[in-house]
């Protein structure tokens, strides 16, 4: 599914960041930790195809990401990568459903409505589809980002920081929800973290040094 | 959820930004359309009532006033002049002249004037009667469309005229009481806004009102109007309404007479309104000459005033342009958030040009439907004043060039944040508000 190959990055007047190769199936869960500092924003937008790196590939199925052009980069990852990031952003003026609407058409599929409203149920949202983002509590959001991501059943999830500002109840249930949707979808899971706390949830662990 | 939505949805998002943009360009867009539209109406009205007229002989005085007031019926008159000092212009078969229609002002009725003249002023607006008769007897009335609707007179109908052009009950004459035989058909020209009678008519009633004597030189006369001071016995033959009967009266006096050359190129028409200034106690003047005049006084203001409102639309724009900018600085997380949702850099570039000409045309429509408000409150105090029908709720071609040009201005004053969204470096946004 996902394959990396020495990638390196540098920015401007600072050291330079090398990334172990990795290599994560379809259905795959994985965990890469680190301390802050060690790149791993980083190197998850270089997994996303927000950041190109300075040397390396990036291999999605038969797709090598940085050899398409920047608006067709846009699509694919549109389509076959789901991002969670740490803070739940949305459109603040679209209702939680008309955001994933959005997602939906921004990657180019048409709206499925019914799909969307499963979903939805399926994280214990079908109460707060019409409800405006900047009314959902914290915790909902959460929730949103995560149906945001799988919308368009993409074939890699990326989640960055998901559990940061969770107590440890809810950092568990919340992986839990993430690696039983992907699974459901047979989409590998990629979860970029400095919380130790996740360590024992993940059979499969980078760290980043 | 097609960008047009997006675009609707961030707007309206943010409703007083929105408020303020709307009332600046409709403010601009109103007011430079309620100029064109008041410009528009004026000058067809006075185009309207041209009627070919191509010279105006009256009393000397303010040449303007002579034709505002003979052809426009506005203004006071200058004076009036004696018959046999207008005979020259008024006797059939000058070579020059194709058509001379005598005007006795002076006299109203609830504010709408009635005209002492003859037939020739029919053909001279083309009108015809629609119900009842011409008028030919003493004190008979045919009225004009729009003042028989307005003030429901029907054939039949009986008034006194009132001495001067307000409306004024302490100076209603007591005798002479003028009854309507006829109305005529609507032409859209002034004479929908008169009431036509005999000159004979209106001399008549003067002539009662100074007891029928010859003592009207101690007479103080604060208005001007015709024929007020002759003992005559019209009653013998008033019914007759030919042009050499009304130069048998050569010592009464009419108002103006409106004149209508013969050949208009003609190089002895052109002299004679300067011969006639020069060589005698009457004045002409010639309406295109003195509109053109009147066009050009109230081109100034309304250039000053079309400044102001341009000037406003520029605001209008900037303010676009800054709540946009500003409006970028809060969505950039939105924005770029769009972009790993898989949209281009174009998808946003288009959405933030949407939001501005959206923006801006939904000024425009409002200052559109302010400015023909506004005209359509005006038109009926105008109507009132003037006697003039104004009409608002008009559609012109100049509604599609606002309309265009708010898109334009939408367009520019949106472009720099469409490229600034253009540009956004998405890893930098994510990165820096996490």
């Amino acid at each position: 599914m996902l394959q990396t190959q020495s990638i390196a990055h540098q920015y401007k007047g600072t050291q330079r960041f090398h990334f172990p190769d990795i290599n994560c199936n379809a259905g795959e869960t994985m965990l890469i930790l680190g301390q802050s500092g060690v790149g791993k924003s980083t190197l998850l937008h270089i997994l996303a195809g927000i950041l190109q790196p300075k040397e390396g590939k990036v291999q999605i199925n038969d797709t090598s990401l940085y050899n398409l052009s920047g608006s067709k980069r846009d699509k694919f990852r549109g389509k076959e990568i789901g991002l969670i990031f740490q803070k739940p952003h949305f459109v603040q003026s679209l209702n939680a459903f008309d955001n994933l609407i959005l997602a939906q058409k921004m990657a180019g599929q048409s709206p499925t409505p019914q799909k969307i409203k499963a979903l939805l149920a399926g994280l214990n949202l079908d109460q707060r589809i019409h409800a405006k983002v900047h009314q959902m509590s914290q915790g909902e959001l959460q929730r949103l980002s995560i149906a945001r991501a799988l919308v368009n059943e993409p074939g890699l999830l990326l989640a960055d920081e998901p559990t940061s500002a969770l107590d440890d109840a809810n950092c568990t249930e919340v992986i839990k929800l993430m690696q039983s949707h992907a699974q459901k979808v047979n989409a590998a899971l990629i979860i970029v973290t400095h919380d130790k706390r996740l360590k024992d949830l993940f059979p499969k662990t980078i760290e980043l040094k | 959820m097609n960008l047009l939505k997006l675009a609707w949805k961030n707007i309206i998002h943010n409703p007083l930004n929105l408020l303020l943009n709307l009332v600046l360009l409709a403010l601009g867009i109103g007011l430079i359309h309620f100029i064109f539209l008041l410009n528009f109406q004026l000058k067809d009205k006075f185009d309207k009532n041209l009627a070919e007229i191509d010279l105006v002989i009256g009393a000397k005085g303010s040449p303007l006033q002579l034709i505002l007031s003979s052809m426009y019926h506005i203004d006071a008159p200058t004076g009036n002049i004696s018959i046999n000092e207008a005979k020259p212009f008024l006797r059939e078969g000058h070579p020059l002249i194709k058509r001379s229609v005598p005007l006795s002002v002076g006299d109203s009725y609830k504010g709408y004037r009635i005209i002492g003249t003859d037939y020739s002023i029919l053909d001279l607006y083309e009108a015809q009667v629609a119900t009842g008769k011409k008028w030919q007897h003493l004190y008979e009335v045919t009225a004009g469309a729009a003042v028989a609707k307005r003030l429901n007179l029907k054939i039949g109908s009986t008034f006194f005229s009132s001495h001067g052009l307000n409306d004024d009950e302490d100076l209603t004459h007591e005798h002479g009481q003028f009854k309507l035989v006829g109305i005529m058909a609507p032409t859209g020209s002034v004479i929908d806004q008169l009431l036509l009678t005999s000159s004979e008519s209106v001399w008549a009633v003067h002539d009662h009102e100074s007891g029928g004597t010859a003592e009207h030189d101690d007479h103080e006369h604060d208005h001007d109007h015709s024929g007020h001071n002759h003992d005559h016995n019209h009653a013998d033959h008033s019914s007759d309404m030919s042009r050499s009967h009304l130069l048998e009266h050569g010592e009464e006096e009419i108002t103006s007479i409106l004149i209508q050359y013969q050949n208009r190129t003609n190089f002895q028409a052109l002299s004679m309104p300067r011969n006639i200034n020069e060589n005698t106690d009457l004045q002409a003047a010639s309406p295109a000459i003195e509109i053109n005049r009147l066009y050009d006084m109230m081109g100034t203001g309304t250039k000053a005033l079309q400044l102001l409102a341009y000037l406003i639309a520029f605001v209008s724009a900037i303010s676009i342009f800054v709540s946009l900018l500003s409006s970028l600085k809060t969505r950039k997380y939105e924005l770029s958030l769009m972009r790993v949702l898989g949209g281009t850099p174009s998808t946003l570039f288009t959405l933030i040009i949407m939001e501005g000409v959206i923006m801006a045309l939904l000024g425009c429509l409002l200052g559109l439907i302010l400015s023909q408000t506004a005209m359509a409150t005006w038109t009926e105090a105008l109507t009132d004043k003037y006697n003039y029908p104004f009409s608002a709720w008009q559609m012109h071609g100049k509604e599609l060039w606002l309309i265009a040009g708010s898109m334009v201005i939408g367009f520019l004053a949106s472009v720099v944040p469409a490229l600034m969204a253009y540009k956004t470096d998405i890893h930098e946004s994510l990165s820096s508000s996490n």
